[in-house]
């Protein structure tokens, strides 16, 4: 039964990777129109990839799932809200201090900073920089999943505080230096990662599903969304500031 | 074979370290603060564990495949000599980078059929609305929606038009939209523009816009080249609601249509 199912999920996924693996040949061969140097290791890795996608989305649903919703129950019956919120910000700020892509893009940050004499030209301003760029993505990330969790609660309609977070992108960025715009747009985007993704997902849904009166689909997603927009905000602030 | 299985601890080493932060957080809140047992830690934890292992594979599968030809061929599309380009030429028609605007369209399309994180967000979202809405028809509509931000975000590239103006208008859009559209779909639709970008996309579409701001004559690779990504969370929002609308609009009218 769980072998059949798993068999199941490796085409499921190989599925999902056709459409990369066909953009990649067609261009390789049609228009670029050179061979593919390296063919055993494409297969070896397609292979890969197909496996480590199954094996997530087994995982996904066996663990990641369940533990942000048993999470979400836990804390419902417990009845504590600042526990409850005081969580929230954790995750938050826990899973983007560290995230990887974020790493990246804070230390490619400092060096346009210090490039565009916003910052002195040593090694120590600009990893202080890059530290602080951090700290400042991971407090927003952690504030916006608070906030969002503090609405599936009071049961406030999303699109007000959307609508909010947008239009305060919008007045910033006339403020915010020029070189700090298209990094602080890019910031939203990368702060979400793969594990933080279904546990948010399940913990909003399940608090959504807990609390009486609360619909889980208009009420449960809308985590993440915060959680792409509320960096924005914040990288440009820290761009004003510095 | 050695080398190699060193290298795959090494990424699943690191996957555990992105993964620690995380762990720490729910064991210390699972032990100090809801002071009980979880349901089924044997299950949790092999379900952990399939995700550290999916998640290594998934990104040592990537690394050997699949980004290096992908980075390979933004490279190539973007070089000089593929878009028959003078460098010193600085008067250049936007029309001469065709094949790069097709290229990060379909690129952007598939990579995003493939993001794992909207696949969790999808999968979640069918369950929930009780099959009303599709996984599959959800990560068609990013898809498209990633697409389109992708193109216009490397003709932005080429043009040299400032990056706020379009995602200002791009946001003006969305607000508009918001207003509208069914309040069932927008919590979804914004979160499906967060999760679009993560470990596929993220590294094939950085090499698209730093190898064209490289090779677009007076254009600063530093500050032209980013700016896609958030093209890429923008317009599955847009399309996302789109859907959604539409949707409803012909659902009315069939409705209305029977009276």
């Amino acid at each position: 039964m769980l072998k059949n199912h798993f068999i199941k999920q490796l085409c499921n996924s190989f599925i999902d990777l056709v459409p990369i693996l066909a953009v990649v040949l067609v261009f390789q061969v049609l228009i670029i129109k050179q061979p593919i140097a390296d063919v055993a290791s494409l297969i070896i890795g397609t292979l890969f990839v197909v496996l480590g996608l199954a094996l997530f989305i087994q995982g996904l649903e066996q663990s990641l799932f369940p533990l942000g919703e048993s999470m979400a129950y836990a804390f419902a019956r417990k009845g504590s809200l600042f526990w409850l919120l005081i969580f929230a910000f954790c995750l938050g700020f826990g899973t983007t201090v560290a995230e990887p892509a974020l790493i990246a893009i804070a230390a490619e940050a400092a060096d346009i900073a210090s490039k565009g004499n916003i910052i002195a030209h040593s090694t120590e301003a600009k990893s202080s920089y890059a530290l602080g760029l951090r700290i400042t993505v991971a407090l927003s990330v952690g504030f916006a999943i608070l906030v969002g969790v503090l609405r599936i609660i009071r049961g406030w309609p999303l699109y007000y505080l959307i609508i909010g977070g947008y239009c305060g992108v919008i007045l910033i960025t006339p403020f915010a230096p020029a070189d700090i715009i298209g990094i602080a747009y890019d910031s939203g985007g990368v702060t979400t990662s793969t594990i933080t993704v279904p546990l948010v997902t399940a913990l909003g849904v399940g608090l959504a599903t807990a609390i009486k009166g609360r619909n889980p689909m208009i009420d449960g997603f809308g985590l993440i969304a915060f959680a792409s927009l509320t960096p924005m905000i914040f990288v440009m602030a820290y761009g004003v500031i510095r | 074979m050695i080398a190699w299985l060193i290298h795959f601890a090494l990424a699943l080493l690191a996957t555990c370290q992105d993964i620690l932060p995380i762990a720490v957080i729910i064991i210390g809140f699972q032990l100090l603060v809801i002071r009980k047992p979880l349901a089924n830690p044997k299950k949790t934890l092999i379900g952990f564990i399939y995700v550290l292992l999916g998640i290594a594979f998934f990104l040592e599968g990537l690394d050997m495949a699949l980004f290096p030809l992908g980075k390979l061929m933004a490279k190539q599309l973007t070089s000089a000599e593929f878009l028959g380009i003078n460098p010193h030429e600085y008067i250049l028609n936007w029309s001469a980078y065709f094949w790069v605007y097709v290229f990060a369209a379909s690129i952007g399309f598939a990579t995003t059929l493939a993001e794992p994180s909207l696949l969790a967000v999808a999968i979640k979202a069918e369950q929930i609305s009780g099959g009303t809405i599709q996984a599959w028809g959800l990560r068609i509509a990013v898809s498209i929606g990633v697409a389109f931000g992708i193109a216009l975000g490397t003709f932005r590239i080429v043009t040299g038009f400032e990056l706020y103006v379009f995602i200002v208008i791009g946001y003006v859009l969305v607000l508009i939209q918001t207003l509208f559209a069914p309040k069932l779909i927008i919590g979804l639709a914004f979160d499906s523009g967060g999760v679009t970008t993560s470990t596929v996309t993220v590294p094939l579409v950085t090499a698209l816009g730093l190898g064209l701001a490289q090779a677009v004559p007076d254009r600063n690779p530093l500050i032209d080249g980013f700016g896609l990504i958030a093209f890429a969370s923008l317009f599955p929002i847009i399309t996302v609601l789109g859907y959604a609308q539409l949707a409803a609009w012909r659902s009315k009218r069939s409705l209305s249509s029977k009276h």
